[in-house]
């Protein structure tokens, strides 16, 4: 045999670009196998006549192209006889970097000692959010005060004190005009963060509140109504401006372990019973129960998530000023994010499972993710990317799983940490291409999608990372945790 | 064959004095006094030992009379804020409750740095040959003596072979080889078995720290303290176990670093050729 096993450099592979829906875009093309990424990329554009050059990835049977095609054929022993089916998706437009360093330790929670010590660990960190257009961060603390960080100068803002007891939750409205918080006694104080002021206390739930979500921007600016689950089963819907209970939903026989107002007018309750209870926002009517988890559900995630939660502001963290352009422009990014789909729902459980959910269409699970095992094993915050073409699991068999967003499919898992990842929230980079955990080992990891490898580790706290946030632009992100520390991190 | 039980039946028979029940209460009555009286006069040991026994009492005394007056105290109403803060999704839940030291705390950087690990003050007499080895005799009349068999517990290292039975000087028994160690956790106050990655240092002889020999060795009595050959200068004499290398990776520890910790030194605290086991304290 004298000719080389290698097929030759000029040889050709016919292919079809077509979008995720399956729509053609362009007739078939023959193109040399050396054709790289980028270069499908400009032919993409040109056959679009997009204006400006969009950013694409290309997928050959779920496997993403990431070299010359040539050589991914021959790796993944893709057949060249048929005309090759190459899916396109647009990548969001704006690049995240990996977050390498530590560049704000700041422990005002810590108290009067810096220094943290085994002897207080009651003033742990136990939540910290950014506020949707990114300059502030809010944290809460088992010390009862809810601090504001000003993100730019990476210095404190305010301190807010008027609770009783720890700080559970703290969330911010979707306009950064209010942050809410919620705490083990039941209160739920609402601050101004311009001034962190006290706006006023809600009074009602009589038990601890686990989780508050706030109505979405699209339906109404400014933001007035959120709603918020307690231990007490109870679901209440309060109006900000005037601290009254609207209404009160309760079907949950349990805690509730987390609510979720969606963008279509329902609101999404997850419980200790195991279940999830569908309501209608207007009113408070029960619309539908979805069972089928075995244990407590602890958490859940819409594929909206992430605007739903950033509102009117866009990446930059720029949005319109008056009301109406913001209005439009929340609905605008919804629309976009959605796809025309309805939404979809994970949730997680302590049956070592997640389930996928469409909520408003149907009762049973589209898709059933198993796969978390050992132990204490509970897929402790879902997260979809803001595209909601991924799901991540994060629990506390110590490993993270990813899994597709729209039929379950597992796709990979992370390994790396070695105490439970439960304890800290994954964070999805803005452009779902990476995501950060922080686990009971104390350190966080930055692990990057596409290679399905860690990108960085992120050692400095000194005790467990209770809580993870991603910024929405992406630069920075805030971690706090029982060594009563907020930690900011960048490039 | 019935044997004083004359005193039982005598009283069965005929019952007791008629003031016996007084007489008893005043001699108990008086006995308090008459106990201070021996307290206070015994001399010497006598004297010493009856004064620790008092004050065992005493503390006893003194816990249940609190533990008495613990009903007339008044408490607050809980508020439920004991202990450590959790997030709301650890809330009852039942956590193995962690002890802070075991992580990278400020107090563990401090311990590291202050001393590698605490080798233990020889006030210990080297254990002697005779009693570590049990001489074999070979050879075709018997009459050969070099060869020397351990009688303490060993740690052979994994991929461990032997040498050529000819040359072999020292012979490690299977029946003595033991790879996992109980290992406590001094804060903790929870035991693990750990598997063993090596012995690092017998205080008790260079010899036996490179035949992997584990023992606890013995405190010479007080006073009379020697000083074993080529020990380092430890800080306190925290005893004469072996210091062995355990794989601590299951207890998922991490340094301040970020890195994993997988290897950590502990001491054995028990005779292990006499209990079939190793037990060892972890150093921190």
């Amino acid at each position: 045999m004298t000719g080389t096993e290698q097929p030759p450099s000029h040889a050709n592979i016919i292919i079809q670009l077509e979008s995720e829906e399956g729509n053609a875009a362009g007739p078939q093309l023959d193109v040399p196998q050396d054709v790289t990424p980028s270069q499908l990329e400009t032919l993409l554009n040109g056959l679009q006549h997009n204006e400006e050059r969009l950013s694409y990835s290309f997928f050959i049977h779920d496997q993403e192209l990431a070299a010359e095609l040539g050589t991914h054929l021959l790796k993944h022993q893709v057949s060249v006889e048929a005309v090759l089916r190459i899916v396109y998706q647009p990548q969001a437009v704006f690049k995240v970097r990996a977050v390498t360093r530590c560049t704000a330790s700041l422990g005002g929670h810590a108290g009067a000692s810096a220094v943290p010590s085994i002897n207080t660990p009651r003033e742990a960190v136990l939540s910290v959010n950014f506020s949707p257009d990114g300059n502030r961060v809010a944290s809460g603390s088992g010390d009862t005060s809810v601090r504001l960080w000003d993100l730019h100068t990476q210095t404190p803002q305010f301190t807010c004190n008027g609770h009783a007891s720890w700080v559970l939750v703290v969330a911010w409205s979707p306009d950064a005009a209010v942050v809410a918080s919620g705490d083990h006694d039941g209160g739920l104080w609402l601050w101004e963060p311009a001034t962190g002021k006290a706006m006023g206390q809600c009074k009602g739930h009589r038990k601890f509140i686990t989780s508050i979500a706030w109505q979405p921007a699209h339906i109404e600016l400014p933001s007035r109504r959120f709603c918020s689950g307690s231990k007490d089963t109870t679901i209440k819907v309060w109006d900000a401006s005037t601290r009254r209970c609207l209404f009160t939903m309760s079907n949950h026989t349990q805690a509730i372990t987390q609510v979720k107002w969606g963008g279509d007018g329902l609101i999404y309750s997850a419980g200790r019973d195991c279940s999830i209870n569908v309501w209608a926002a207007a009113d408070g009517r029960l619309l539908r129960s979805l069972t089928g988890h075995g244990h407590w559900v602890n958490t859940m995630s819409l594929s909206t998530d992430y605007v739903l939660r950033t509102g009117p502001f866009d990446h930059t963290g720029v949005a319109p000023d008056d009301i109406e352009s913001r209005k439009q422009v929340a609905q605008q990014r919804y629309d976009a994010a959605r796809h025309g789909l309805p939404e979809r729902l994970a949730t997680g459980s302590d049956d070592f499972t997640l389930f996928l959910w469409d909520p408003s269409n149907q009762k049973q699970p589209r898709a059933r993710m198993t796969g978390h095992m050992q132990l204490v094993n509970q897929a402790c915050l879902v997260t979809f990317s803001p595209d909601g073409r991924w799901i991540a699991s994060a629990s506390f068999d110590k490993s993270v799983k990813l899994w597709d967003g729209v039929t379950g499919a597992f796709v990979a898992s992370f390994r790396g940490h070695v105490g439970p990842v439960y304890q800290a929230s994954v964070a999805w980079a803005s452009d779902s291409r990476l995501f950060v955990s922080g686990s009971k080992d104390s350190t966080l990891k930055v692990w990057d999608v596409r290679s399905k490898k860690l990108l960085m580790d992120l050692p400095g706290h000194a005790d467990e990372v209770f809580s993870v946030d991603w910024s929405p632009n992406g630069k920075t992100v805030v971690s706090g945790g029982k060594d009563r520390m907020v930690k900011l991190w960048r490039r | 064959m019935p044997q004083g039980e004359h005193i039982e039946l005598h009283r069965k028979r005929y019952g007791r004095q008629l003031d016996h029940e007084e007489r008893t209460r005043k001699k108990e009555a008086r006995s308090v006094k008459k106990r201070a009286t021996m307290a206070q006069r015994t001399l010497g040991i006598k004297g010493k030992m009856l004064a620790k026994e008092r004050a065992k009492e005493k503390a006893v005394m003194k816990k249940t009379i609190a533990m008495h007056e613990e009903r007339d105290k008044k408490h607050k109403a809980d508020d439920g804020n004991k202990g450590a803060a959790l997030p709301a999704y650890l809330l009852e839940r039942d956590q193995v409750d962690r002890a802070k030291v075991l992580s990278n705390t400020i107090k563990q950087k401090r311990k590291e740095k202050a001393g590698k690990w605490e080798v233990p003050l020889p006030k210990v007499r080297p254990v002697a040959e005779d009693e570590m080895f049990k001489v074999l005799r070979t050879g075709k009349r018997k009459k050969k003596e070099w060869k020397r068999m351990v009688t303490k517990v060993t740690f052979v290292p994994p991929g461990f072979t032997r040498k050529p039975p000819k040359y072999e000087r020292f012979i490690r028994p299977t029946g003595l080889r033991m790879s996992k160690a109980h290992v406590t956790h001094p804060e903790l106050k929870a035991t693990f078995q750990l598997a063993i990655i090596g012995v690092k240092k017998n205080p008790n002889g260079q010899a036996y720290t490179g035949l992997g020999v584990i023992t606890k060795g013995t405190c010479a009595s007080k006073g009379a303290c020697h000083s074993g050959s080529g020990s380092g200068s430890g800080s306190s004499g925290s005893g004469s176990g072996t210091i062995i290398e355990v794989n601590v990776s299951e207890l998922g520890l991490v340094t301040p670093g970020g890195k994993v910790v997988w290897g950590k030194y502990a001491q054995v605290t028990n005779n292990p050729e006499n209990d079939g086991c190793i037990n060892a304290v972890l150093l921190v």
